[in-house]
């Protein structure tokens, strides 16, 4: 930073410390005292200079960083320890031993893990974990397919609420005829998966012309309708109070006690993103997953090829909610009981959240933003207070200095090779 | 028999009439093109052809059939492609994924393979980006890119809508005679919308004048060069 730029960044700092003390005068250092009946204004102004330098400092910090943010963006690649270290670990899996040695650990971690750390813990991943697969399945429709859906959380209930209606209304008759209800589950998760892909198509039909903001809109309110519909009509999904008791999935006609019940959830959702991870990656892929990235970067282009939009879009929105649905049964399995305030326009900013932040469009980026996002939370549960505070700032600071996402997708790793005696400015690709 | 043929069409952008009675014929193996100022109804022209933008009246023929009504990518699998307004190229995917998207409705990879090969010998850069984000070309070469990405449809007839938009007389130079070549070695014939009136009735053989949505003149491309109302409004003679 040269020295002219540093007085003004300073003047600048002082200038929003000195808009921070009166914006937070009333708040911080005037209070109303309420004693024996009368009020009077107490002025604490050691809290004075505390504003004023924290505000400054952090402006200038704030300044500082994305100054270097800016010139960051003229070099082609800046070296940090970070980066190096992320360099090394790439170019180590690059390679093929130390790559499934890799894979083996991780697979090795992920079969001890409920063994190892116990119930409490394995919970927490089951959680976690469904959110990958919700966070998979979003990032067909906003990483690949560029629609954004606000109202994901609404095909993430269809599913929950396709096993616990099932429940509530087969489960009996299966009880009478003596047949072990642990099979609800196996039965559920298909249907969900078939019930949430028509839902997907569904909302698809009136979005097909959409797009952007009023896209957003759109479903937004779908998820708020599903909701409230949810809610409402108590006498077929309980309302409010939702359904409970429902039934874990049973080993091969073994009940579970709950610990051992959670460790077989656990194992049935590591499978389940597994596939859902093998299965995006081939949509990923395949022409249909080439057409729904084409329709993200330019929808008159892509239709000049010869793509039907339309379908597309729905092809989009179906698979997308297909997740949820699978992601959906999961849950009701796992908590037993499910009910409306679960699937609120909350989870839904949650999931896209999560794609956002690990990076939109990456599978890595799904599923590091979901672990991020689920796990942290629950072991920094002494600042639960500040999780709204932090998530805003942790989602501001991304965008501003990693726009890309904390796990960017690795769009084939290009080299250029070959002359180019026309052109002065070979263009070197990563 | 016309290959492609618009009779009396008209579109209209909610009460704004855009197109007023368009009829315009192109015969196999010609350059048509199309040429008028700012505004005149020429992409409009473009867009209704390919059916994005929907027609309120006339009809549109492709080779005898009737297409004013079909959808987009139908009238892609009928063999006729356009190279949009502005390149419209898909930035974030690389030079061969945009070409992979243009040969999106055909099946047979071997042919496709084969179309790969000649368009690379046309665009001898591409071949050397193939790997290059779209985003990352330069204006002449994503315009290559364009017209690569629309011949690997295998379109009988190729719709260029300003293929000289925002680029230096040299490339524009170069692109027209690729142009030509197109026309001459693979006998597509070529539909082509221009401001750039000399280049386009050079390499033309009939053309179009449109102004304010209607077609004012039709004449060989020659003549239309020699016109005096043409030399004066659009060629700056």
């Amino acid at each position: 930073m040269t020295r002219k730029h540093l007085i003004s960044e300073l003047r600048a700092s002082l200038f929003q410390a000195a808009w921070f003390v009166v914006l937070l005068f009333p708040f911080l250092v005037m209070k109303v005292n309420v004693s024996s009946g009368k009020a009077s204004v107490i002025f604490r102004w050691s809290a004075l200079p505390v504003v004023a330098v924290s505000a400054f400092v952090l402006s200038f910090a704030w300044r500082a960083a994305l100054r270097w943010n800016e010139r960051r963006g003229d070099k082609v690649k800046v070296r940090t320890p970070l980066s190096k270290v992320g360099e090394l670990v790439r170019s180590a899996l690059a390679r093929k031993p130390i790559r499934r040695t890799a894979i083996l650990a991780l697979l090795a971690v992920v079969a001890v893990y409920p063994f190892a750390l116990g119930m409490y813990h394995t919970n927490i991943m089951i959680t976690a974990l469904i959110y990958v697969i919700l966070a998979l399945g979003l990032n067909i429709v906003v990483g690949l397919g560029g629609l954004l859906n606000l109202g994901y959380a609404a095909f993430f209930a269809v599913g929950a609420y396709t096993y616990g209606l099932l429940w509530k209304y087969a489960g009996p008759s299966f009880v009478a005829a003596g047949i072990d209800t642990g099979w609800l589950f196996w039965i559920a998760l298909p249907t969900a998966g078939v019930i949430t892909t028509i839902f997907g198509i569904l909302l698809s039909l009136p979005v097909l012309r959409l797009r952007g903001d009023y896209l957003a809109i759109i479903t937004l309110a779908f998820g708020e309708i599903v909701r409230m519909v949810l809610q409402n009509s108590s006498s077929v999904t309980g309302g409010a109070t939702g359904i409970s008791l429902i039934p874990r999935p049973w080993f091969f006609g073994i009940r579970l006690p709950p610990r051992q019940a959670a460790t077989y959830i656990y194992y049935i959702v590591v499978v389940l993103v597994i596939l859902t991870v093998f299965v995006v990656r081939r949509i990923e892929d395949s022409r249909v997953g080439r057409a729904l990235e084409a329709m993200r970067e330019d929808e008159i282009a892509c239709e000049s090829m010869g793509v039907d939009l339309a379908r597309n879009k729905l092809v989009t929105f179906a698979l997308g909610a297909f997740w949820a649905g699978i992601a959906g049964v999961v849950l009701a399995a796992q908590t037993t009981y499910i009910n409306p305030d679960s699937f609120t326009l909350w989870e839904s900013i949650m999931v896209l959240m999560a794609v956002v932040i690990g990076g939109t469009g990456s599978i890595p980026g799904a599923i590091g933003g979901a672990l991020l996002l689920k796990l942290l939370p629950e072991y920094f549960r002494p600042l639960a207070q500040y999780r709204m505070l932090i998530y805003g700032i942790a989602m501001i600071v991304i965008i501003i200095f990693k726009p890309d996402g904390l796990f960017p997708r690795n769009r084939k790793h290009y080299t250029f090779v070959g002359k180019t005696p026309s052109d002065p400015a070979p263009g070197v690709e990563k | 028999m016309a290959l492609m043929e618009l009779k009396n069409v008209c579109t209209y952008y909610g009460n704004i009439q855009a197109l007023r009675d368009i009829s315009l014929s192109v015969e196999e193996g010609e350059i048509v093109t199309l040429i008028g100022a700012n505004g005149a109804g020429k992409t409009t022209t473009l867009m209704s052809i390919c059916g994005i933008t929907a027609i309120r009246s006339g009809h549109i023929f492709l080779d005898g059939e009737d297409i004013s009504r079909k959808s987009p990518h139908s009238i892609v699998g009928m063999g006729l492609s356009q190279v949009p307004e502005g390149r419209r190229i898909f930035p974030q995917l690389t030079v061969l994924e945009n070409l992979d998207m243009g040969a999106f409705l055909r099946n047979n990879k071997e042919l496709v393979k084969a179309d790969l090969e000649e368009v690379f010998e046309l665009f001898p850069r591409l071949a050397e980006r193939r790997n290059q984000q779209g985003g990352t070309l330069s204006g002449g070469e994503q315009q290559m890119l364009a017209i690569s990405r629309a011949l690997m449809a295998r379109p009988r007839i190729l719709l260029l809508d300003e293929p000289s938009l925002g680029l230096a007389p040299l490339i524009v130079h170069n692109i027209f005679e690729i142009i030509k070549r197109i026309n001459e070695e693979r006998q597509t014939t070529i539909f082509l919308v221009e401001q750039n009136a000399n280049m386009a009735l050079k390499i033309a053989d009939k053309g179009y004048v449109l102004q304010n949505g209607s077609i004012r003149m039709a004449d060989s491309a020659d003549r239309l060069l020699a016109n005096e109302e043409v030399r004066k409004a659009y060629l700056g003679l």
